[in-house]
């Protein structure tokens, strides 16, 4: 309990993982929030990378943290720029209310 | 030992509850800045752990700029006054129980891996070990910038078209907004600018424009 180990952090980010997934499968709000349920997955996903770069002693998993990063910038720059145009068009971003593709 | 222990239990239970709360809180706002205390949780225990640059840059890109541009997406969208009803909606209330069992199972699954899992210290050769004589930050950037160059590099250019993607996105001409030409400006000539005219005395001069 006192020895915080390698599985003390996975757990951690499967936790935050699942509820990035339950976040995504529950919103019924607007579309910015299941953005930011993907950021979650992806933090979750960096907290795997790091935490066995750590334990395991070595520096790859930091490196592709540093990729995964930037690309989750990349990401939520794009989604955003999307959402925004979505808004202009359409005006609402609700969730229910997105089916254009009827599906 | 035991403060290790103490300060994960501390930053993981804050970014668990965070994380709950971004999914959970009826305002959007409340869901950005619920994101950012996650984050600083996270890179709270980054640092804690020995990766002091991952969190450092991970204060300064995800807080600094990514729940940034959500606050004012956010902010613009004015979708904070839709009030939602996210469990009382009947028609698509269906969902829910769909959702909770996909991430259960995902969950239990993640579990079971983490349970079972073994590690067998000679099954790879480690390509980087992390040397304790110089700074994370230092050792880094000796592997960075030479094994991963052309990564870099790719990551770099993805960065150039996701900004170039977002303004050829957002971007729109607008009707009746008066701008400065630099090419009208510099073509214009004495010719079409000025005219000169013999004015008889008592006379005046016609304008028109």
């Amino acid at each position: 309990m006192t020895e915080i180990g390698l599985g003390h952090y996975l757990t951690l980010g499967a936790v935050i993982f699942s509820i990035g997934i339950i976040g995504i499968f529950l919103n019924r709000k607007n579309i910015i929030v299941i953005l930011m349920s993907i950021e979650l997955i992806l933090l979750a996903v960096n907290i795997n990378l790091v935490s066995f770069s750590i334990y395991l002693g070595d520096l790859t998993g930091q490196v592709f943290t540093l990729f995964i990063l930037t690309v989750a910038a990349a990401e939520a720059a794009i989604g955003l720029a999307i959402i925004v145009v979505y808004y202009r068009n359409s005006g609402t971003i609700r969730v229910e209310e997105i089916d254009k593709l009827k599906g | 030992m035991i403060a290790h222990a103490i300060f994960f239990y501390v930053f993981s239970i804050i970014a668990v509850v965070s994380a709950i709360m971004v999914t959970v809180s009826k305002n959007t706002v409340h869901s950005v800045f619920f994101l950012i205390l996650d984050f600083i949780s996270i890179s709270c225990l980054f640092i804690m752990i020995g990766a002091e640059f991952l969190g450092m840059i991970m204060l300064i890109v995800y807080v600094g700029a990514v729940a940034v541009l959500f606050l004012f997406v956010v902010m613009m969208l004015n979708v904070a006054q839709q009030k939602n009803q996210w469990f009382v909606s009947e028609e698509n209330s269906g969902h829910i129980p769909v959702g909770l069992l996909i991430s259960a199972i995902i969950f239990f699954e993640l579990i079971i891996v983490i349970g079972g899992w073994k590690y067998k210290p000679d099954l790879f050769e480690t390509t980087n070990p992390i040397i304790n004589e110089i700074s994370n930050t230092h050792s880094l950037g000796q592997v960075l910038y030479t094994d991963y160059i052309h990564i870099f590099q790719i990551s770099g250019m993805i960065l150039l078209i996701a900004m170039i993607g977002a303004i050829v996105l957002t971007f729109r001409q607008r009707e009746g907004v008066k701008k400065q030409s630099y090419l009208k400006q510099i073509s214009r000539e004495r010719s079409e600018g000025v005219e000169v005219l013999e004015v008889a005395s008592n006379k005046g001069v016609k304008i028109d424009d």
